[in-house]
Order: structure tokens, then sequence, then C-alpha cells
């Protein structure tokens, strides 16, 4: 089994190889075909490639944690109005609840119907409130369970969008058994046999976050951050004050570059200069594209295939020292 | 938004550092009585006075569950690396050798072949003493690598989570072991092999909310803590008195997240009879 260590940097090299030859093949094509349509996938492969190659500091980390809270930041509903077409939502839990931390829907995505799952934080205090701040109780993912449900009996592909601070820490919450359901939302994201794509759009805030990370392409916003625990928690913990949340965001390296070097997720998606905020519109067209892009990777496979390379792809996730077997 | 709310896979919260009155670690947390050790190792370290149960060591679980010399250690050189340099006041690397010498483990997991009542299994017990129990990669992969073994031999799994969740001086890879985890289990599921849970005191954060909530059956010593929150940090967000059994095995029980409540000495005939029952199913 993969005992190697995942993602070294020769895979990254082999990584920014790939995507330089793919910009090569588009320049030519460019050339020889005048106005086509690969401009945008150009702009987005340039834009990548510089994104791999600067390894950002301490305070750019912080940068990016400030970023993907900025209270100004594109939501999940945000992207869905401007990416999909005749949006469905559907609600409840068909239990007992309607979590609001967590939208789950159906959705025209390039003209295919695309199952959708997501965080929704609130934009006032008023639906901060109604949706917990995008953190989502058990019932949450239990709605989410149902939307997996759904998308593999109509063979909808799967899109994800992560953006929660974490799962809500509530004496109801563990009441209904939060730890369970992350753990069971996890398994009906690793049974699917639809094809299906997770972007981390903001906070990518520990077991609420992964609950429906487990996707065949896993991205992540250029100004995204995706970790085990906030800074100030691990700051509080390791440096006993929460106001080390600099030196624990540096430590816990949670931006995007980072986690594609570890291999954790398969490619950065661009953002309009000072972050997605400042142009919501820009941002989700470039979303889009690496959504499409993502999904176009894993459209060819049976559903056995994608389920196995799926399974793999998670199994191989970590870094740990084994002796050479003799 | 003062004070962010960390929703951590985390190992503090999680009692038994410096717990009350317990100067010595034969003394009972609960009632206060002192024993000795031969006293405890006849009572599988349970306060024959209140029914408290000490916490375990891998080994002696191991010792406890496995039936005299049938344990068989795999993978007992896996190591953590440390993909990330983590340093915060101490480098990780300057912790993890300091756990190995103190606790002689290789790292929070110890699994291996064994029978439990004449019955084969794989056994995977975790202990609580080296870092907290927490989950880094190396505790996922043997985890991982127990489900394979277990699925290869047609045996079943069972599982002796002690962890105050994913060990997050590895980032988000520990993170990514939760998904690991759930991806191994699913190995098992393909296989048609049972998987046996027992939760023991603390089983939290990101063990219990990937592999752990995921057995067939799961048991779960009294007393214990299995919360994916714990109750420190529910406190603080919450700002009002938790119930007294807060996130404890009883209050679990009644909210249906368990199947039985487990005392230590019943523990291995409990076992030996589910390890019957799903092998007559076949």
């Amino acid at each position: 089994m993969a005992s190697d260590e995942q993602r070294s940097p020769r895979q990254v090299l082999t990584e920014q190889l790939r995507l330089r030859e793919r910009l090569a093949r588009l320049n030519e094509l460019q050339r020889q075909f005048r106005g086509v349509g690969v401009s945008g996938e150009l702009e987005r492969l340039r834009r990548q490639i510089d994104r791999i190659e600067v390894a950002p500091t301490a305070d750019e980390i912080w940068d990016v944690v400030e970023l993907a809270r900025h209270d100004k930041r594109p939501y999940t509903l945000d992207y869905v109005e401007r990416i999909f077409d005749d949006f469905f939502e559907l609600h409840g839990d068909r239990s007992n609840a309607d979590d609001e931390a967590l939208v789950t829907g159906i959705g025209r995505f390039d003209g295919r119907t695309v199952a959708l799952v997501g965080h929704q934080k609130g934009r006032d205090i008023h639906e901060r409130t109604r949706r917990n701040f995008g953190m989502a109780y058990p019932e949450g993912y239990r709605k989410a369970i149902r939307l997996f449900d759904l998308a593999e009996r109509h063979r909808f592909p799967v899109l994800s969008l992560i953006d929660t601070p974490g799962a809500y820490p509530g004496v109801l919450a563990e009441q209904h058994g939060q730890g369970g359901w992350i753990a069971r939302c996890q398994l009906a994201m690793v049974r699917l046999g639809t094809p299906s794509v997770a972007c981390v759009i903001g906070e990518g805030g520990s077991g609420g976050a992964v609950a429906i990370g487990v996707a065949d392409r896993v991205l992540m916003q250029e100004n995204a951050i995706y970790s085990v625990i906030s800074p100030e928690g691990c700051a509080a913990i390791l440096w006993r004050d929460a106001g080390e949340k600099r030196k624990a965001a540096a430590a816990l390296k949670p931006d995007a570059r980072h986690c594609f070097e570890l291999g954790v997720v398969d490619a950065i998606v661009p953002e309009p200069p000072g972050g997605a905020q400042n142009d919501p519109d820009t941002a989700a067209t470039w979303l889009a594209d690496s959504v499409r892009q993502a999904f176009a990777d894993v459209a060819d496979l049976d559903s056995e295939e994608r389920r196995r390379q799926r399974r793999a792809k998670f199994r191989a996730m970590g870094v740990f020292a084994a002796p050479i077997p003799a | 938004m003062s004070s962010r709310i960390d929703v951590s896979v985390e190992h503090r919260g999680t009692p038994d550092e410096g717990a009350p009155g317990g100067d010595s670690p034969n003394t009972c947390p609960s009632c206060s009585s002192h024993y000795r050790d031969d006293e405890l190792e006849r009572t599988l370290r349970v306060c024959p006075h209140c029914g408290y149960h000490f916490p375990l060591r891998a080994r002696e679980r191991i010792g406890q569950l496995a039936d005299a010399g049938t344990f068989v250690e795999e993978d007992a050189d896996l190591r953590s690396a440390d993909p990330l340099e983590f340093f915060d006041l101490r480098p990780y690397r300057d912790r993890l050798a300091e756990a190995e010498v103190s606790t002689q483990l290789g790292d929070a997991i110890v699994i291996g072949q064994a029978k439990i009542e004449r019955r084969d299994c794989e056994l995977a017990v975790m202990d609580f003493k080296f870092m907290g129990g927490s989950m880094g990669s190396a505790v996922g992969e043997k985890f991982a690598r127990a489900c394979d073994r277990a699925a290869e031999k047609s045996a079943p799994l069972v599982c002796v989570p002690a962890s105050g969740g994913a060990r997050m001086q590895e980032g988000i890879l520990s993170l990514m072991q939760l998904p690991k985890t759930v991806c191994a289990v699913e190995v098992l599921r393909d296989a048609y092999c049972p998987f046996l849970v027992v939760m023991t005191h603390p089983t939290t954060a990101g063990v219990l909310a990937s592999f752990a909530s995921l057995g067939d059956v799961i048991l779960a010593e009294p007393g214990a803590l299995l919360s994916f929150t714990g109750p420190r940090v529910v406190q603080q967000t919450v700002r009002e008195k938790l119930p007294d059994d807060f996130g404890l095995t009883e209050s679990n029980y009644r909210f249906g997240h368990i199947d039985r409540i487990v005392s230590r000495n019943e523990l291995r005939p409990v076992l030996g009879r589910l390890l019957a029952l799903f092998a007559d199913g076949v």
C-alpha cells in the first residue's frame, strides 16, 4: 500500500508540468484559431500556475484567514444564483427539522441537473442567527445525506460548497448525535456512484467541513482556508493563549497553496484581485470553470471505478514514516 | 464575533489530566479510595468500591480482551512524520519522541491479530497516554491497515477507541484521517466483516466523527465522555449550565447513539457472544 509520502515535491512538480503542457497546448490552439473560446481557460491556467509557485508567508496566511472570513465574501447561495439555472431548494431532513446552516437543492449547471449541498452563513444579523453562522446541527448533515440519496437515484452529479467555522458545538447537537452524523455523511459521499466535486469557498472548519468534502475532486478557492481546528482554538490549546492565533495559523498552514502541496486539494480556484468579495461575478465565473473541468475529469468513469478511485484517493492521504521492508 | 467558536477536533477538555484528588494514579477520582497496583489489576482497574473505570493503557486493554498469548502485533514500527514541520512552544518531533519514550508505543494505536473467547479477530486499540490518543497520519494508516487485514482474513474487527480527536500538529492531514478511516470501514463492509466498537473514555471529536461511530455494534464503558465537542467548549458557546451527564456514556445511551453500556468485567464475554452471533449468521 501507499507507504511513500503523499504528494511529494516531485508530484507537485509533475502537476506543474502537466499544467504547463496544457497551457502550451492552449497557447498553440489560440495562435491557430484566433478568437476561439480558450482565453478564459488560458487565464485560469496561468493564474493557477502562479499560485502554485509562491509559498505564502506567515503574514500572508493570516491575510487569507481574514479574507476567508470576510463578511462580504460570496456565500454558497451567491454562487448558486450566478452559476446555476433554475435552482430549486430542497428543505428538511425528513425527520424533525430543516437546518438552514446547510442548503441543499437541485439546479441546472451547464444545462445538466446537478445536486448541490453547501454551508450557508448569513449576511445580516437576522439571517446569521437563522442560519446559525453556517454551523450545522446533525439535522443539516442528515439533510445532506438525503440529497446524496436523491442524487444517486437520479444520477445527478453532486457539487458541494464548503464554508463553515465548524459543526455546531451545542448541547442539543451532541444529544442528536453530531459526531455520528458527520461520520455517516462522509460514508454517504464515499458510496456515491455519481461524480462529485467539492470546493472550499471560505472557511473549511474541521469535521463540519470534511463531512461534505469527500468528493472525487476537491477544489479550494485561492483565499479559502481548510483546517483541522481554528487558529484561535489551536492557539488556546498549544500556546495557552488565543491571542497567538497568527502563530497558530502559520503553523497549521490552512491556506490553499499548502493544502495543494499536501495533496488534500486537487486544484486551486483563482479569485479576482484582492479576493472574491471584490468581484463576485468574476469569482463565480472562475469557480464554474474549475468545477466544469473537475466534473469533466471524472465524467467518463463508470460508477464502480469512480468509487474505487475516490476511496483510493482518500485512503492514500497522510504522511507517515515506515521502515523499508527487509 | 469576538470569540470565534472552535469546533475542533482536538485533545483538550478531556479529563484525566490532574483529576481531582488524584495525587496517585491508584486513587479513585470518584470516591477517593486508594488501592495497591495488584488490587487494581485483579479488578481490571475498576474501583471495587464505586465502580469507577480507571483509564487503561492499550497493552493492558489487549491483555484483558485477548485470549492469553494470542495477540500478534502488526505494524509496530510505523511512526508519525512531521509533514508541516509543526512548531508551537516546542517542535512536534520532540513531542513525538517524548511520547514514544514515556508510553513505549510507536503511536496512539496498537493493532494486531488476536483471539477473543477463541474466535479470530483483528484488534485496534487506542492509547490516550500517547498525545491524548490523537489521530494523525500514523493512527489513520494503522487503523486502515487493521481494516484491510480483517477484510483479507474475513475476520471481525474489534476496535477500542480512546482519543481526544485529530492531532492538530499534523494540520489538515489529520483532518483527512476522518475520510480515510471512513473509507477503511467501507472495505470492512464490502467484505462482510463485523465491526465491533467499544468506546472508552474519552472518544471525542475526529475519532467520534469518523470510524468510531460506524461500528455495526457500538458498546461503551460506563462514565466515558463520548462527545464531538468537549464540555468546556460547549459551555463557552451556550453559556449555560450543561446537563450533569453531558456527553457521557449514559446520556449517549439514552439518546440512542450506543447499543449497550458494558462494564469492564463483562466486556470480554459480551464481545465473545457478539462474535459468535455474527459468525453464525454466515
